[in-house]
């Protein structure tokens, strides 16, 4: 059989019958119609002004100036190790092929983050000290990228099973940063605000609602029915309730059901609301996976000698988990676009930081481009969440389909 | 020899009884202590829990309510009200998700490439980013800005214009359309923002369902002549809704649980009736006992639907 022409399949595509070109008709113009209208907008009706003159205060709220070389030193770190994960992500070898050290997505990866890094300063016209810093911690993560990805392969096996303790390792430096503490002068949570605010939350609930979801997962999969109920319990009454009525309860009852006078700061309550509520959700992922697991899996480990929590922890929930991974990223995605639900309880993260923007007289009327700007902001996390998550999926899949 | 005695802490009947009465122990002293605090905390500020609040008159107003309502009625009633424009909005919101979810999780699989590539971009981008940006989004930027007056958009048989949407033949009088149906504004943004948020998680959901159908079904029912469109009711739909039908169950009830948000567009609904309810009366506990039962209702309602809808698919299946 012939390959059909570029033209033929073109055809095929879009023009396959009258109603089929009809239809593509329509949607083109549509499109060209909208994106003319956008782009018209974007350039000579949008002011961005609102955005630079506000560029510090949606990005870490009112954090001490003086204070912010922390904030700096932190995304630092952050950079190196993320560029070093990156790397020795690549370096390892792969069950299915020989370890590339810039496979297609990685350099289609590079050219959007460098694109990223430089063009975003200069759209946003920061002044040219903090645009300077942003192109060396762009740099940063490309070069850690690069060193771990040439000579990652070197580095002692222990080292590299051990690297992924970094994280939790650096969220720990990086409360400390935040909030003060051995010997850093505290920042109080009331200045912490924007981004910083949102990125917080997400982390800390992140953090915290894995282990406890598999905790309630494994309660709800139990054979002790008192550990089995108080899961079940718990898992629906949470699953049952609107988000915004738990932060209700977190703003208004927790202080009550707590010894007088003894109440975290709000901040911490919204944080720990958001941890209870994303783990009954993450508990439903993980006992999906639990569930696909065969019983012979645990039958077996037993059979082999392992006592009850080593089967559990070197056989059933590796496996469980891999499969419960794309569920579980999907709630992360969910917890950090929950956070925007914050502004609604008076914390002054992303949205809430733009709210309290266009309330000032000066920029009213601007909600276009500052919604704009936190959607793609948004749009851009939650997108590499997913993307990331989907890489994994396929890394972690240890019986390669033949291609 | 006398036989080994097990010690008691390896005792296979004995541990999971050990196990639960220290849990179940833990769980009561928890509790005790919360329960405690809270009846403590609530004396000293001398609001033990009583209803007898629910009676006095409220004293604030519900834009757009649905249920007639004034500053003069009671507490219950305003909470009624909130509800009823609650259930309002989940209804309608519901229907017009399905409707443009399947239409999207339908176009994913057409032929004309770019009519598949649109559903997927629109997937792709309502998905990843959150409700309560869209819809603040829909109130501010889109219908707060409609014009007024004379200059309202007009199609026919509906009017948008900055003071509401007009179903029906709207007519301008002296400045001011009338029309048989008014919505607000707000319930358009709130209406507007659900359905097109939560029809990209019902898009997926009848992809998946779509997709689990042989592609040999299509073929077949192709090759015996039916159209694209009768394949699709005929065929492969009756196959496809015993799957999507457990999922859409779960994008319903996220549906009746995010119009919680509505408060960000001023729509008033139940949480934001209770809202103003707890300011007014400081009875946080018993607000809370009102909004935690109602959703519970809401989602339990919808559950036994679709798992009425969820046996009446899988027997015509058979």
């Amino acid at each position: 059989m012939e390959r059909p022409s570029a033209l033929q399949r073109l055809r095929a595509a879009f023009f396959a019958s009258p109603l089929d070109g009809l239809i593509t008709v329509v949607l083109l113009a549509a499109l060209l119609a909208g994106g003319h209208a956008l782009l018209h907008w974007l350039v000579f009706k949008a002011q961005w002004a609102v955005i630079q003159v506000n560029s510090t205060l949606f990005a870490v709220g009112r954090y001490p100036l003086d204070q912010q070389w922390r904030l700096w030193l932190l995304t630092t770190l952050l950079a190196g190790a993320t560029g070093l994960s990156w790397g020795l992500l690549r370096a390892l070898p792969r069950p299915d092929r020989r370890a590339v050290l810039w496979p297609a997505n990685d350099r289609l990866a590079v050219a959007l983050l460098s694109g990223l890094g430089v063009l975003v300063p200069l759209v946003l016209q920061l002044s040219t000290a903090i645009a300077l810093r942003w192109w060396s911690i762009t740099a940063l993560v490309l070069a850690c990228r690069w060193l771990a990805g040439r000579w990652g392969t070197a580095l002692p096996a222990i080292a590299r099973r051990g690297w992924p303790l970094i994280w939790p390792l650096l969220y720990l430096v990086g409360m400390t940063l935040i909030a003060g503490g051995f010997g850093v002068p505290a920042v109080s949570p009331y200045r912490w605000g924007g981004l910083l605010l949102t990125l917080i939350e997400a982390c800390f609930a992140i953090l915290l609602c894995f282990p406890l979801g598999v905790l309630l997962a494994l309660g709800r999969r139990s054979s002790l029915p008192l550990l089995r109920w108080l899961s079940v319990l718990y898992i629906e009454f949470i699953r049952g309730a609107p988000l915004i009525t738990l932060l209700f309860l977190g703003q208004n009852i927790l202080g009550l059901l707590l010894p007088g006078g003894f109440t975290p700061d709000r901040v911490w309550r919204a944080a720990w609301v958001l941890t209870f509520f994303a783990a009954a959700y993450v508990a439903e992922a993980v006992r999906s996976g639990l569930v696909a697991l065969p019983p012979g899996q645990m039958e077996a480990a037993r059979a082999l000698g392992l006592p009850v929590h080593q089967a559990m922890l070197k056989v059933v929930l590796p496996q469980a988990l891999r499969v419960a991974l794309p569920a579980m990223v999907g709630q992360f995605i969910n917890l950090l676009q929950d956070t925007t639900l914050l502004s609604l309880i008076g914390l002054f993260e992303l949205l809430g930081t733009a709210r309290a923007v266009m309330a000032n007289p000066a920029f009213i009327g601007k909600d276009a481009e500052v919604y704009l700007v936190l959607a793609v902001l948004f749009w851009c996390c939650c997108a590499a969440l997913g993307l990331g998550s989907r890489a994994l999926e396929t890394r972690l899949n240890t019986n390669p389909q033949p291609a | 020899m006398t036989p080994p005695v097990t010690p008691w802490w390896r005792n296979r009947r004995l541990i999971p009884w050990l196990v639960q009465a220290a849990v179940g122990l833990l769980v009561l002293v928890l509790v005790a202590f919360l329960v405690g605090n809270l009846v403590r905390n609530l004396a000293a500020a001398g609001l033990l829990l009583t209803w007898r609040w629910i009676g006095n008159p409220a004293g604030f107003d519900i834009a757009g309510s649905w249920l007639p309502f004034s500053a003069e009625q009671p507490y219950w009633w305003a909470l009624l009200a909130g509800l009823v424009n609650t259930l309002r909005v989940v209804v309608i919101g519901l229907i017009g998700a399905s409707i443009v979810g399947t239409a999207v999780g339908v176009a994913s699989f057409s032929g004309n490439a770019l009519l598949r590539g649109l559903a997927r971009v629109y997937v792709e981008l309502i998905r990843n980013i959150p409700l309560l940006l869209q819809l603040v989004f829909w109130y501010f930027v889109v219908f707060l800005a409609l014009p007024g007056g004379a200059n309202a958009i007009q199609w026919p048989g509906l009017v948008l214009a900055q003071s509401g949407l007009y179903l029906g033949m709207p007519e301008l009088v002296n400045g001011v359309w009338q029309a048989p149906i008014r919505l607000s504004v707000e319930f358009a943004a709130l209406l507007t923002g659900l359905i097109v948020y939560i029809s990209a998680f019902i898009s997926e959901v009848v992809r998946g369902g779509i997709a689990s159908v042989p592609k040999g079904q299509w073929e077949a029912a192709r090759s015996l002549g039916f159209t694209p469109l009768q394949t699709l009711r005929r065929v492969v739909l009756p196959q496809a809704l015993p799957v999507i039908v457990p999922g859409l169950n779960n994008q319903y009830i996220s549906l009746a649980k995010s119009s919680s948000l509505a408060i960000a567009c001023g729509y008033a609904d139940l949480y934001s009736v209770a809202e103003t309810t707890l300011n007014q009366t400081g009875r946080a506990v018993e607000v809370m006992v009102i909004l935690l039962g109602a959703y519970l209702a809401i989602d339990l309602v919808i559950s036994a639907l679709m798992n009425g809808l969820n046996r009446a698919v899988q027997l015509r299946s058979r």
